[in-house]
């Protein structure tokens, strides 16, 4: 049976690291190919760094990129604020209703993004709201609420209602019970929540799509129109920065939680 | 816990207003309306948005029924959405599996960690890169050609397996993390007595193990087949003319067509569906659950 055991945890590596190479070999070889110098990535390989010094004198995809980084931060802002205060509130009551209250959260989930991006755009466009980036953002925000309210409710599940009631008979104000007693509790629910609100926002491509206007779009916008106009070897250096970049985020943040749950 | 603990009373709705009230007055403004002014625009006629008094009409459901072109679409949408959901599901379950009951300690939290990563990367960009691997000259194709000893070619963008792989790729990622999370919750001390009682591997794992991930495998499989079926993006890049499916005709209503009452219609009918498919797995979710 040990033995066995053993034949069966290394077939399990082996796996693992087969469908590591899965998701890990397009975004290898893009970015190899965004130091090729060949712009049809003909092989055999060679290397020029030209790609990226093209990228420094692209206006446009440097202005979308600030873009997209000002709506990610904001929404990560107001998601996270406005998600853990309904957090906090559901978790805290009970009332009649509170099931289908909650059901309300999750149709920017459970809607295709297609459909609530079409659907914004009607209706931004039929009230005046218009298109543009404080569009983008008012959709952004609300696709990250949910993800954010499901991961700080879910830290609040273990969080001891106790500790509310101790704090409270022990003279604390509701909102020193809050800001002392359980934000600290569940400041880690908190920043993944956040985190979840950044990645949904920078890599949301769908509904800015349907928002962006010609001078107010988002990186991923720029990169989908450059790809469908056929050329992309800058695309290759600024999509290899960007993958780095979050990538890079996230390593640091899982330095700081332990995503894995190991207790 | 000690009871005397619960019997505290619990606020009621009114005290959890203030709370409540912006994050639903978000969502009212940027999910709730929106779909309603979509319902309202699919009963419109054909004309330019701004055009002064639209008249109501069902023409355009009548459209999606008379011609039989958008019904085999949405078909196609749905088969695809099935496609890639059971393709994640049979590749991501046992990577799920692997990390949370083989892998241990570091290991387990930095390959976890390698398979998450991705979904903080763009999707956009992930899928543009597979149009490198997949052409023709491009890596498969010149790393096939030179372990090979006769020449082939292996040209597979701009088809539908293409796009598959696409989407696979997309998505991986959320059903080996929503099988993790319930795989992980198992305690082991249950396989372990089931093994002594003289199950096999295989029996303790299908009586055990898989009831108890079924809503990690059922979550992850929602999370996967709501975006695929309104996908336009992946079958665009990647499948290119092969890859016109429901919501590419859509978004060419809102994009190229201008004709924002079908493309409407069109969204309403694909929601419904959607919709459909939902209310006929709350079943299934619930008596899991």
């Amino acid at each position: 049976m040990m033995r066995s055991s053993s034949l069966l945890s290394g077939l399990g590596r082996v796996y693992i690291g087969l469908v590591l190479v899965f998701l890990y070999l397009p975004l290898v070889i893009m970015a190899a190919m965004s130091f090729n110098a060949s712009p049809f990535y003909q092989l055999p390989f060679e290397g020029t760094t030209s790609w990226y010094a093209a990228l420094a004198s692209n206006e446009g995809l440097i202005a979308s990129t600030l873009n997209s980084l000002q709506i990610a931060v904001l929404t990560t802002l107001i998601a996270t604020t406005l998600g853990t205060a309904a957090s906090l509130a559901l978790f805290r009551s009970d009332f009649r209703g509170k099931r289908a209250l909650q059901a309300l959260l999750f149709p920017p989930i459970a809607i295709p993004w297609l459909i609530s991006g079409t659907a914004m755009l009607i209706f931004f466009f039929g009230t005046g709201i218009g298109r543009g980036l404080h569009a983008i953002l008012l959709g952004h925000v609300a696709l990250a609420l949910p993800y954010v309210i499901i991961v700080v409710s879910a830290r609040l599940q273990t969080f001891p209602r106790e500790l509310e009631d101790a704090a409270a008979s022990l003279g604390a104000s509701r909102w020193q019970t809050t800001r002392k007693v359980t934000l600290p509790a569940i400041a880690p629910g908190i920043v993944a929540g956040a985190l979840f609100a950044f990645a949904v926002s920078f890599d949301q491509f769908v509904v800015s799509y349907f928002l962006a206007t010609p001078g107010q779009t988002t990186l991923p916008v720029e990169i989908y129109a450059a790809i469908r106009k056929g050329f992309t070897p800058e695309i290759n250096a600024v999509s290899t920065i960007v993958i780095l970049f979050s990538m890079g985020l996230m390593l640091i943040v899982s330095r700081f939680f332990r995503f894995a749950g190991d207790r | 816990m000690t009871p005397s603990f619960k019997t505290r009373r619990r606020n009621g709705l009114l005290s959890a207003l203030p709370l409540l009230l912006p994050a639903y007055a978000w969502l009212t403004l940027a999910i709730f309306l929106p779909l309603s002014a979509m319902v309202y625009f699919s009963l419109l006629s054909d004309i330019a948005p701004n055009a002064p008094s639209p008249s109501l009409t069902i023409e355009n459901y009548a459209t999606f029924f008379s011609d039989p072109l958008y019904a085999t679409l949405l078909w196609r949408s749905l088969v695809l959405g099935l496609i890639v959901t059971l393709a994640c599901l049979v590749i991501g379950f046992p990577a799920a599996y692997v990390l949370a009951k083989i892998l241990k300690g570091r290991a387990r939290e930095a390959i976890f960690l390698l398979v998450i990563l991705p979904f903080w990367s763009n999707s956009l960009v992930r899928v543009f890169s597979w149009s490198m691997v997949l052409r023709e000259g491009g890596i498969l194709d010149t790393a096939l050609n030179a372990v090979l000893p006769f020449e082939v070619t292996f040209d597979l963008i701009y088809s539908y397996p293409a796009v598959v792989i696409g989407l696979v790729h997309s998505y991986l990622p959320y059903m080996v993390l929503t099988c993790y999370l319930t795989l992980q919750a198992i305690d082991d001390a249950l396989i372990e007595a089931a093994r002594s009682l003289g199950a096999s591997r295989l029996s303790a794992l299908r009586r055990i193990v898989l009831p108890l991930a079924m809503p990690g495998m059922l979550a992850g499989s929602a999370l996967i087949f709501i975006p695929v079926v309104g996908s336009f993006m992946e079958p665009r890049i990647l499948g290119g003319r092969n890859g016109t499916l429901f919501g590419t005709v859509i978004e060419d209503q809102f994009t190229a067509v201008y004709n924002w009452p079908l493309g409407a219609a069109l969204s309403f009918i694909l929601l419904a569906v959607v919709l459909v498919i939902l209310l006929a797995a709350a079943p299934v979710l619930r008596r899991t659950a």
